[in-house]
C-alpha cells in the first residue's frame, strides 16, 4: 500500500509544488490538498478540499482518508503577503489543529513534514555566524512573524514528543530565491537600485526554489526525523547580492528606518518588514551540513540561487511571464477525477494524449 | 501540461480501441524520444528556469530521478563567510605597513614559535583606548608567517554601521564560542583574543601593564575543545600609544559603549587626537605555546583545570610584560 498524503496549503506557493512533485511518485497513493482559496497551479490527481484557514474539518479528513503523511507547508514566512491576524490564524491556529487531528486517538499519521524557516533563529548582532539546528537564538523574537514561527516550532516539538512512534522532520529554510517565487527581498533585488542600509553590508544566505521542493521529497522519501537546516552554501555580502544582479545599492540611513522604508512601500509597492530589515543590518548564517550528512545534495550555492534568480528576471522582462495562467474550475476538476467517462489506465490516472 | 481541455461527450464505444492503439503507439515514440533525450543531455545544465516542471510529462513514470549535478558558485568578491577579504587586508596591510614600521616601528621576538600550518589560539594584552594592539599583531603575523589571522572581538563592532562593515572585512569576527570552534578547528585557522575584553583597553592609564581579570577562561576551553594550542603574546607599547587618563561611566552608560575614554591624545591634538596615536615603540614577544594534554570535542572539561591553565597563561604574559619593562628604556625609542 502506497502512501496517502495530506498537504496543507495547496494554493501556497510551496504546496502546489509540493503536490506537482508528490504526483509523480507512484509510491503516493492518495493526495489531498487544503487550502482556503483554490488552486494556482494545474494537479493531475490532487484532491483539493476547501476549509476555512485553522482548519476546524482537519481531523474528519484524516480520519477519513486514513492519511499517514502530512506535509505541512502552509506556513506564512512573508508577513507583508497577509494581515497579521490572519498570519496568525494560519500559522499558530492551523498549525495547533492540524496537530491535534494528527493525535488524535485512532490517528493513522506516521509522518509529518513541516516547513519552516530560519528566521527562527532570529537575526542580532550577538548571533553566531553559522546557527546550527540546536543553537538557540541570541534574543526573544520581536516581531509577528518570528513569533508566530517560534509558536509553531513549539507545536512540533510537542507533537514529537507526546507521538515518539510519528517521524517528525522540521526543516528550517533559509531565504529562497529563484525564478518564480515572491518575497520582500526579491522585490528588493528587482528595484532598479536595491536598498540597503548605510554603512552595514552583512551576509546572505540563500536557498533556490528547485533545493527547497527537492529537499522536501528527500525527507519524505528518507524518513528522515529531526530537525534540519536547509541553505545553499557559502555566505556572500549584500552589496555582491545586488552585484550578480547587476545592480546597485542604495543606502537608506539605519536609523529610524522604519519611518524611511515607508516611502519605499508606497512609491514603489516594497516593503520591507521588521525581520528583513534586521537581516539587512546582521544577515544570517545556518549550517546545512546536517542534511547534507543525511545524503542530501544541494544543486546551487547561495550564490548560485542569486544567479538563477536573476536569469529568470531577465527573460521575463524580456520575454513576459514563462508559466501558463492558470485556473481552478471545479467541475472540470471533478470530471477528470470521478468521471466514468474518463479513459484511466491501470493507476487510475487519466490516460492523456 | 496541457490545460484542460473542457469536457467533451464522451466518444462512441466503437471508436475508443483504436484511439488507444493510436495512443498507445505516440506513447511508444514519446517515451523512446524522451529516454533518448534523457541519455543525450544532463538535463540540469541546459535547463532555463522555470521550465522543469514542464519538461516532465505527465504519463511518464519518473523514477527516481538522479540528483543533479551541483552547479558552479558564480562568486564576484573574495568575501569568505566570516567577512573577512583577502584583497581588503592586502589594501589595508599597503596602507597600515608603513605607520608599522615607521611609527610604531614595531620589532617581534619569538614569532617562530607561532605555528605555520594547523589552527592556533593567539592570546595577548590589550590596551590603548582604540586597541592599536590587534592590527599591529594581525599585521605582524600576516606579513611574516603569510598566513591570515581572524581577531575575536566584542559583538559590538558588528552593530556599528561602516566601522562594523569594516572590521569585519579586515578579520574581525564576533567572539562566539561556535566561531571560535570552527575556525580553529576545522578550518585550521590563527585566531587572536584579548580575554581581558574591554576591560583592557578601557582601563586607566596609572594601571597600564597590568591584566585584567581574564575573563572566565572560555579561551581556555575553546582551545581544549578545539584541539589546539594557545600562543601566548606580550605586548609592549600600545598602553603609551593611547592613553586613557578620564572615563565617562555616564556617557558610556548613554551610548551603550563598553567605556567612553578622554585620552592623552585628545588633550595634546584636539580632536584629531580621537584617532591619532602617540609613537611609541612596539614591542611583541610571543612565548612559549601552551599545549593541553586532553581529548578534543569534550561536552565539558574540568573547571578547576580552566580556571588553573587560564591563570597561569594570564601570569606567564605578566611576567613577561614586567621582563620586557625592566628592559625598556624609553616609551618611544625602545
Amino acid at each position: 500500500m502506497g502512501k496517502r498524503v495530506l498537504i496543507t496549503g495547496l494554493s501556497s506557493f510551496w504546496g502546489g509544488l509540493v503536490a506537482r512533485a508528490l504526483e509523480q511518485d507512484p509510491e503516493v497513493d492518495v493526495l489531498i490538498g487544503l487550502d482556503t482559496r483554490e488552486p494556482s497551479v494545474e494537479l493531475e490527481r490532487t484532491e483539493y478540499v476547501r476549509t476555512d484557514e485553522n482548519y476546524s474539518i482537519l481531523s474528519r479528513i484524516v480520519q477519513a482518508a486514513r492519511i499517514d503523511t502530512i506535509a505541512h507547508t502552509f506556513l506564512i514566512i512573508d508577513s507583508t503577503s497577509e494581515r497579521a491576524s490572519r498570519m496568525h490564524e494560519i500559522n499558530v491556529i492551523g498549525t495547533m489543529n492540524l496537530f491535534a487531528a494528527a493525535s488524535a486517538p485512532g490517528s493513522t499519521v506516521r509522518d509529518v513534514v513541516v516547513k519552516s524557516s530560519a528566521y527562527v533563529y532570529g537575526a542580532s548582532r550577538e548571533d553566531p555566524t553559522w546557527f546550527r539546528e540546536e543553537t538557540p537564538r541570541t534574543h526573544p523574537p520581536a516581531n509577528r512573524m518570528e513569533r508566530s514561527i517560534e509558536a509553531v516550532e513549539g507545536y512540533v516539538r510537542d507533537f514529537a514528543e507526546d507521538n515518539p512512534h510519528v517521524n517528525v522532520t522540521l526543516l528550517r529554510f533559509s531565504n529562497v530565491l529563484g525564478p518564480d517565487i515572491v518575497t520582500p527581498i526579491s522585490k528588493a533585488l528587482e528595484l532598479p537600485v536595491v536598498p540597503s542600509l548605510l554603512g552595514y553590508d552583512p551576509r546572505f544566505q540563500f536557498v533556490h526554489e528547485d533545493d527547497v521542493i527537492r529537499s522536501i521529497l528527500f525527507v519524505l522519501d528518507q524518513r528522515l526525523p529531526g530537525i534540519y537546516n536547509v541553505a545553499g552554501d557559502g555566505l556572500l555580502p549584500w552589496t555582491e547580492v545586488a552585484k550578480i544582479c547587476g545592480k546597485r545599492t542604495f543606502p537608506i540611513v539605519p536609523y529610524g528606518h522604519s519611518l524611511l522604508t515607508v516611502p519605499l512601500r508606497y512609491l514603489v509597492g516594497v516593503e520591507l518588514p521588521a525581520e528583513v530589515l534586521a537581516l539587512l543590518r546582521y544577515g544570517r548564517g545556518i549550517d546545512n551540513r546536517r542534511l547534507k550528512q543525511a545524503g542530501f545534495e544541494y544543486q546551487y550555492t547561495s550564490a548560485g540561487a542569486v544567479q538563477a534568480f536573476v536569469e529568470a528576471l531577465r527573460l521575463r522582462s524580456t520575454v513576459g511571464t514563462t508559466e501558463p495562467t492558470y485556473t481552478y474550475e471545479r467541475d472540470v476538476e471533478q470530471f477528470f477525477r470521478h468521471s466514468p467517462a474518463v479513459v484511466r489506465d491501470s493507476d487510475g490516472t487519466p490516460i492523456s494524449s | 501540461m496541457s490545460s484542460p481541455e473542457r469536457p467533451v461527450p464522451p466518444a462512441p464505444p466503437a471508436a475508443v480501441p483504436d484511439e488507444l492503439e493510436l495512443d498507445e503507439e505516440l506513447f511508444e515514440v514519446a517515451l523512446t524520444e524522451t529516454l533518448d533525450n534523457l541519455a543525450a543531455m544532463r538535463p540540469t545544465e541546459e535547463r532555463a528556469p522555470g521550465t522543469q516542471l514542464e519538461t516532465t510529462t505527465p504519463f511518464l513514470p519518473v523514477a527516481a530521478p538522479e540528483p543533479p549535478e551541483p552547479l558552479p558558485d558564480p562568486r564576484l568578491t573574495d568575501v569568505d563567510e566570516w567577512g573577512r577579504s583577502e584583497h581588503m587586508r592586502a589594501l589595508a596591510r599597503t596602507a597600515y605597513g608603513p605607520i608599522y614600521k615607521r611609527w610604531f616601528r614595531a620589532e617581534w621576538e619569538g614569532l617562530e614559535k607561532i605555528p605555520t600550518d594547523g589552527g592556533a589560539l593567539l592570546v595577548a594584552n590589550h590596551a590603548g583606548a582604540i586597541p592599536s594592539d590587534a592590527p599591529a599583531i594581525m599585521h605582524g603575523i600576516e606579513t611574516e608567517l603569510e598566513r591570515p589571522v581572524y581577531g575575536l572581538a566584542d559583538q559590538m563592532f558588528k552593530s556599528l554601521p561602516v566601522v562594523g562593515t569594516l572590521w569585519s572585512r579586515l578579520g574581525g569576527v564576533v567572539a562566539h564560542p561556535d566561531n571560535a570552534y570552527r575556525l580553529l578547528r576545522e578550518q585550521d585557522q590563527l585566531v587572536l583574543v584579548f580575554p581581558e575584553g574591554s576591560k583592557g583597553p578601557g582601563k586607566h592609564y596609572r594601571d597600564r601593564y597590568r591584566l585584567r581579570r581574564f575573563g572566565r577562561g572560555g579561551f581556555v576551553e575553546i582551545a581544549m575543545r578545539a584541539g589546539v594550542p594557545i600562543v601566548p603574546i606580550a605586548v609592549v607599547g600600545a598602553e603609551e600609544s593611547m592613553p586613557v587618563i578620564f572615563k565617562s561611566n555616564t556617557l558610556a552608560k548613554v551610548t551603550g559603549l563598553p567605556y567612553v575614554p578622554i585620552t592623552a591624545n585628545m588633550l595634546a591634538l584636539g580632536p584629531l587626537g580621537g584617532l591619532a596615536y602617540f609613537p611609541a615603540k612596539f614591542k611583541l614577544k610571543v612565548l612559549d605555546p601552551v599545549n593541553f594534554d586532553v581529548p578534543p570535542d569534550q561536552e565539558r572539561y574540568s573547571r578547576s583545570r580552566i580556571m588553573d591553565e587560564s591563570e597561569n597563561i594570564r601570569e606567564r604574559i605578566q611576567a613577561a610584560l614586567y621582563e620586557m619593562l625592566r628592559e625598556r628604556q624609553s616609551v618611544w625609542f625602545g
